[in-house]
Parts: C-alpha cells; structure tokens; sequence
C-alpha cells in the first residue's frame, strides 16, 4: 500500500512533521517494500487553500493513507472525496511511524483535529494583518 | 461611491495596529461635523468595527452584504478539472471526478464559471456580512460587519463604501496593515493618512505602509500617536523620505484614560482639538497638501 508521511526531511529516518499543508515535503512509502521517494510540498507558500492543494497532490499520488501530525477541516474534506485514510498525532521517526502503520497501531481520524490555517507561521492565519 | 465635484476623501491607515487609526478618524469626523461641514465616516475595520464605541450612532438600516460563489450542476459535470486550474484560491477542487467547493475561500471572480466547457457551474449567492448607517453629532456614519469564520473583507468594505455618497467629506477609517482589505479601503481616497508611533515597530509598519500608498499613487502624509515617546527614528525616516507630519498628539494618560471609556478626545480635552482643526487646515488649505507620492517628487 502507498502511503503519504509529512516530513522534516527527506529519509526515512527523518521525524514526522506536524504540519500537512505547510510542510516541507512529503515522503512516499510502499509500506511492503519500504520503498520510499520524496516529495516537495509546491503548496508550503501558497496564499491560502495550501492543505487542499496538498490533499489534491496527494490524491493524485494514488495513496491509500496519509501520517501526519494536524489536518484541518477543508484538507479533511477532500482526503474524504478521495478515499484517503487520515492518521493525525502522529510524531517521531518516520520509519518508526511507518511500522506502526503497518502493525495496525493508528485508527483513522474521524474529524479534522486542528482549526483552518493552523499550520501557518505566528499562527496568523488568514484574513488579518499584514502578509 | 459616486463622484462629486468637491467630495474629498480622506483615508486613515497604518500598517501597525493600535497606533489610534480610529481615534484620529473619529476625532476629525467629529471636528468637521461641528464646523458644519457634511462628514461620513466609514468604519472599513469590517472585523472589529470600533467606531461606534466612541460615536455612539443611532443605526437606522442595516442590509446584508453578498457574494457570489459557484454551485455544481451534478448531471451536467464531468469532472474534468477546469475549474480546478482556473482557480487561484483553491476554493474549487476536483478529486475523483468529484467537485468540492469552498465557499469560504472563493474570491467571487467568476472564472471557473466561465471557462466550465460543460456549463455545469452557476453562481449562487451567499451573505458574508452586513452594512449599517446610522448617525452621530451631525456624522453620518456607515460600518461594515464581516459574519463570525468568514475571510471576504473586501466585499463588505466595497459594501461600505458604495452605501457612501452623500456628504461632502469623507473619513475612511481603515483596518491595520497592508493586505487586500486596506488596498480595498484607501485605493479610491484623495488622501491617505499614515498612523505610526514612534517606536521601532511603528517605523517597520510605517515603512510598509509607505510603499504601498507610494504603489497606489495616492498622496499621503504622517501622524505620529504618542509623539513624545519612544525613539526619534520614525521623525528621521519622514524627514529622509520628504514625507511630511502634519499630526503629532502627545502620549498623555488622559487620552488614554478618555479612550477607554469611549470619550472622544476633542470633547473632554479640549485643548487637543487645535491640533486636529490643523491637520485640516494642512489638508484642505493646499492644492496639494502633501503631500506627496514620495520618491517621484509631486
């Protein structure tokens, strides 16, 4: 099954990244394989909509299930028009995380757990302020 | 608003928040309607109008503020994901051959509409706020109110703005910052003035500012709040510039004291009132009362 995992980097021995729509960069996994390619995150300076977009990218690649660490409501609903299992909370060691996975360690998320644009830098969200 | 022959517009902005945006264009609404001139003040904070509190209007209408944003005829959409390319905002997406709209995000320009080759999108209408007029002390005074989760201030700040046109002089008061709901508030003044205190943070906002009225081509001029505090860049920078200050108020407790119990200050410090009527003066006595663009030198 392929798998989404934000990342802070680009191995498999990088951590879990908290952040969906603002994340660097996503990693791949073949969770029988563990084969694995990365990939940027074209959304991470986007005006605003960046978790759909990211939802969008990663439903192109196919995956099954996406490990993160928050996923807000509007990248939640399109994860859900696609099919995509979410798993929010989930930190640490990507390998780690992806074993887990696989062992049946994680439930799917049934809401989003985190309010829109939580991911955003100083949390200023959109709407407010100067950008 | 519509065009009249002597109808000026004065915008009031900062690119820092709590710098006195509302304390100055209250102030100076209030200054014009005791001259007997026909004054609006337009509260274009739409997401916390503040106005009010300090002109206690009497509101005698209220009407709501629309958008539009597009809605999918199912039998008609093939999920081909034009629309998904045309918008910029991500506010239509097509996963799995199925369209998603977020209405919240949707800038109501139309595109997908347009160019959907199936016709399987059509505009409805949504409200995202209100518009209320109402009247204080000889001001007529319009607030715009965006609804609780929505983002469009834009739309309800273009809603004040066209309930304006009736007056003679108009006061914008503008929300803080740069972004497209201050452009949406100052782009048609005749004037803007920059709020700015003199500290650090006052002059790194100010200069913001500055670049964006200097974009805009919309002559401005400096208010410095709290004048006698803080350092002496924010005076260094206007004076480097060629920007002129044509309001300083001083940083007195009893400003502060009067502003936070909704007193406004020309009323119960009487002696700050000059200070206001001159700024006016500066404004109106000249054809051209800055008052400058900056760097082109007009």
């Amino acid at each position: 099954m392929k798998i989404a995992v934000s990342a802070t980097g680009k191995s498999l021995d990088d951590q879990v990244d908290a952040r969906l729509g603002r994340v660097q960069c996503f990693l791949i996994v073949d969770t029988e394989t563990m084969e694995f390619h990365a990939l940027d995150n074209a959304s991470i300076n986007a005006g605003g909509g960046a978790g759909i977009q990211t939802a969008q990218m990663l439903s192109e690649q196919n995956v099954k299930a996406v490990l993160t660490g928050n996923c807000g409501p509007n990248a939640f609903q399109v994860f859900n028009a696609a099919g995509i299992q979410v798993i929010v909370g989930v930190s640490g060691v990507i390998r780690t995380a992806v074993e887990q996975f696989k062992s049946g360690a994680f439930s799917q998320a049934a809401t989003p757990n985190v309010a829109p644009h939580s991911g955003m830098k100083g949390g200023g969200g959109m709407g407010r302020g100067r950008r | 608003m519509t065009a009249a022959n002597n109808r000026r517009t004065i915008a009031v902005a900062s690119g820092k928040g709590g710098t006195g945006k509302t304390t100055i264009s209250t102030n100076l609404a209030l200054v014009l309607a005791q001259q007997g001139k026909s004054v609006e003040l337009l509260d274009c904070d739409v997401e916390e109008p503040n106005c009010h509190i300090f002109l206690k209007p009497q509101i005698h209408s209220s009407k709501p503020v629309n958008v539009l944003y597009p809605s999918v005829i199912q039998d008609k959409c093939t999920g081909c994901g034009v629309c998904a390319q045309v918008c910029e905002y991500s506010a239509i997406v097509v996963v799995k051959n199925k369209v998603l709209v977020f209405p919240g995000l949707c800038h109501s320009c139309g595109g997908c509409t347009l160019f959907c080759p199936e016709e399987a999108l059509e505009e409805v209408e949504r409200q995202v706020g209100i518009v209320e007029e109402g009247s204080s002390s000889g001001i007529h005074v319009i607030q715009g109110l965006l609804d609780i989760t929505e983002l469009m201030s834009a739309a309800v700040i273009n809603g004040v703005k066209k309930s304006a046109g009736l007056s003679d002089i108009v006061i914008i008061d503008s929300p803080p910052g740069t972004s497209c709901p201050v452009i949406e508030s100052v782009k048609d003044a005749d004037f803007v003035l920059l709020v700015t205190e003199p500290t650090p943070f006052g002059l790194n906002d100010l200069k913001l500012a500055v670049g964006m009225v200097r974009q805009l081509g919309i002559p401005f001029a400096v208010a410095i709040n709290r004048c006698d505090m803080g350092d002496g860049e924010v005076q260094r920078y206007c004076d480097d510039e060629h920007i002129r200050i044509i309001l300083e108020i001083p940083d007195d407790i009893r400003i502060a004291q009067a502003y936070s119990r909704g007193e406004m200050i020309i009323n119960v410090l009487h002696e700050y009132k000059g200070l206001f009527v001159q700024c006016l003066e500066t404004f109106f006595n000249q054809k051209d009362p800055g008052l400058n663009t900056g760097q082109d030198g007009q």
